[in-house]
């Protein structure tokens, strides 16, 4: 009689423990899609953190569209992405219409200025002023007596300078006109800085890749692009005079790093106003002077975005996390410069401030763990008893 | 024997056929003023900021603190654009349909229809990019820098610097665009006259050519132009392809002053602009501005097309109309 209680009982906890159990680890591994749009420059980078970060956590899907910075934004301000990302910051109009975003450097860039002279290898030496006049065209030649004396013994050819520049608002617009504003104050005064700027000459490529085309396939040809494109394309660069003026830099990942690792100390807050951050033309022997930072934008109360649950909310944070630290690996392969650690301090800094709806948001660590502790009990458990239950009575 | 017994009809699939009619009749109408009132709104900040000058002023800055939007180079970039596409390519496309209507032997009109309507299909990214990789070298090589030579920087529309990325190249690849369009329409519409005209001409001892243009050019006017109008609509509107290959010079420096000089349309500055244009802003505004005068511009060439039919088929009684 005992015997048939117990094998009721063993039975019934063989169809419910198992059940409870797997509906636990169900919701272990129930699956989430992290949605992020923006930037076209970040996506080669956020498409190999996606294919990494999956492997090691096969639960999270992400989702990034690489709609260009400026419609990132736009689905930020409307609440319908998780995180935003631009190659600029958030203009003051943005934050008034955004309050309360966090913004993260995640990536660096390096933008080169590339030329075709045929017979010319890379390393011509420029001046922030002199690329300043040949895009303004007040140098149209080769042989300009100021592009002549910075090269002495480069037999420069006397040819018209073909200018080619990015025909689509972009963020290495942005970051290119920052520079040529803070060293030309003729370049200041006339076209300013922006994602597309009044250019006064020359044709338009559509991306990098438009502007790489034109210059490999122009002869006599100037324009500027992306690090990564340069090298891939192996493209001839000129070095830039530094800062301090002592110097002719090559753009490398170091040389772009140097640069933004001495900008860094300026940087506010991840909850203040970015708008004014540049990192072009900072002091160092070898920092190399035309660079900029790319960001992602959350919400500081992830509560905010339409449909955020706490426990995807968390899975955002740590997917954010992972990429300022062990995504940043995957950077210099793919010829982005890795975040220097002043920087992910105030990435750190920042992501420690996110809330869901006012509480601090839940680590995900801990959970998981309590919940893989109750399946592995409750299997223990079951296991136990269905051996007695089991066990035939001879 | 086949019989067809009718039923006789019931008010209620009358009734369900006149709503689904006049149904999709109204959702037609519907999007068309969604469309205006959108673009009106939305460029709105545009019109009340700069006024008339948008449509005359030649200013195109998007720099913080320093906007100022006018929008004339990119009308004029439109219309030198597609004016140059429909000189090269109407007699092209008229040609195609004279052989395949008048003289092609009837084993060869099928085939090569279809080889035209083919044509037709391929993705405009595919003509761009074949424009920007391939055939720009041809053109800069053989066509623009012997050009440039031999008449110099003195003339006006061969100055400036050939490279293959401009306003002429643009309206080459529009050209080779539209073509399929204009002549596998205009086939059709030489086919539609009647075999009795052609016939009548003949017996009167005319040569080819003549029994072309005595009988079949009146009787398809009307539609060869309404033929004309659908790809000039089409060169208007092109994006993708002219994108890649005029050029892209904003402001002032995209006045169409020469062929070899790049230039700038109303599609192409949108195209170009409007995914990083800072949300709510005013060069938002200028670029859905640009749109609505696009807009306009391709309802005045449909406007104008009909009053033209209309008024050649009332000059040709009884033509066949497109």
């Amino acid at each position: 009689m005992t015997n048939k209680v117990i094998m009721g009982f063993t039975l019934m906890l063989i169809l419910i423990v198992p059940a409870m159990s797997l509906h636990a680890s169900a919701q272990t591994s129930q699956s989430y899609t992290i949605t992020g749009a923006g930037s076209t420059f970040v996506f080669p980078l956020m498409d190999n953190w996606r294919v990494e970060y999956n492997k090691i956590h096969p639960e999270i899907m992400l989702n990034y569209q690489s709609i260009g910075s400026g419609a990132g934004i736009k689905l930020l301000e409307q609440k319908s992405v998780d995180f935003g990302a631009s190659d600029a910051p958030l203009s003051a109009t943005d934050m008034q219409k955004a309050p309360g975003v966090l913004t993260l450097p995640e990536s660096i860039g390096g933008i080169t200025v590339t030329y075709n002279l045929p017979g010319i290898d890379k390393g011509l030496k420029l001046t922030g002023p002199v690329i300043a006049q040949i895009f303004m065209g007040n140098i149209t030649s080769w042989n300009d007596p100021a592009i002549v004396s910075l090269n002495p013994g480069v037999n420069l050819p006397s040819q018209k300078i073909v200018v080619a520049h990015r025909s689509d608002g972009s963020g290495t617009t942005y970051a290119f006109t920052d520079y040529l504003s803070k060293v030309s104050p003729d370049w200041q005064t006339k076209i300013g800085q922006g994602k597309s700027v009044p250019w006064p000459l020359g044709t338009g490529g559509q991306g990098n890749a438009g502007v790489a085309n034109i210059v490999k396939s122009t002869p006599y040809a100037i324009g500027y692009v992306e690090l990564a494109y340069v090298f891939q394309n192996k493209m001839t660069y000129a070095f830039v005079q530094n800062a301090d003026g002592n110097s002719f830099v090559e753009p490398t990942l170091d040389s772009v790093a140097a640069d933004a690792a001495a900008a860094s100390g300026s940087f506010p807050a991840a909850d203040g106003d970015w708008s004014k951050v540049s990192i072009v033309n900072q002091p160092g022997s070898n920092s190399y002077p035309i660079s900029t930072l790319t960001y992602v934008m959350i919400y500081k109360d992830l509560s905010t975005v339409t449909g955020e649950t706490q426990d995807k909310s968390s899975q955002v944070l740590a997917f954010l996390d992972w990429i300022i630290h062990d995504g940043q690996q995957y950077a210099s392969g793919l010829l982005y410069v890795p975040l220097p650690d002043s920087i992910k301090k105030i990435d750190e800094n920042g992501l420690a401030e996110v809330t869901f709806a006012g509480g601090a948001v839940p680590e995900f660590g801990p959970i998981a763990a309590l919940v893989l502790a109750i399946a592995i009990v409750s299997i223990i458990a079951v296991s136990a008893r269905s051996r007695i239950g089991f066990n035939p009575k001879i | 024997m086949i019989s067809v017994k009718m039923k006789k009809g019931s008010p209620i699939t009358d009734k369900i056929f006149k709503f689904v009619a006049i149904g999709a009749a109204t959702y037609v109408l519907a999007i068309i003023i969604m469309i205006v009132v959108n673009l009106t709104t939305g460029s709105a900040q545009i019109w009340q900021q700069e006024g008339i000058s948008f449509l005359t002023g030649s200013d195109w800055n998007s720099v913080e603190g320093r906007e100022s939007y006018g929008a004339a180079p990119y009308i004029m970039g439109t219309l030198v654009n597609a004016g140059i596409a429909m000189a090269i390519s109407v007699p092209l496309s008229f040609g195609i349909a004279m052989f395949l209507s008048e003289l092609a032997p009837k084993l060869l009109r099928t085939p090569l229809a279809m080889v035209i309507e083919l044509l037709a299909a391929v993705p405009s990214v595919v003509y761009g990019l074949w424009g920007l990789l391939v055939f720009r070298l041809y053109i800069q090589n053989w066509i623009e820098v012997p050009l440039h030579n031999l008449f110099g920087d003195q003339s006006i529309i061969f100055a400036g610097t050939p490279f293959g990325l401009d306003i002429f190249t643009a309206s080459v690849v529009l050209a080779i665009m539209i073509v399929p369009t204009i002549a596998s329409i205009s086939k059709e519409i030489m086919l539609a006259v009647p075999n009795s005209q052609r016939e009548a001409a003949y017996m009167l001892g005319a040569t080819k050519w003549e029994v072309f243009r005595i009988a079949v050019l009146p009787y398809s006017k009307s539609g060869l132009i309404g033929a004309t109008i659908l790809g000039l609509g089409r060169a208007v509107g092109e994006t993708m392809a002219v994108t890649m290959l005029i050029g892209n010079a904003t402001g002032a420096a995209a006045f169409p002053s020469s062929l070899f000089a790049p230039g700038q349309t109303l599609a192409s500055i949108m195209a170009n602009e409007f995914a990083e244009a800072s949300q709510g802003g005013l060069h938002l505004a200028a670029l859905v501005g640009v749109g609505l005068i696009l807009f306009l511009m391709a309802f005045a060439i449909n406007v104008v097309a009909h009053l033209l039919v209309a008024r050649v088929v009332k000059s040709h009684e009884g033509a066949v109309l497109a």
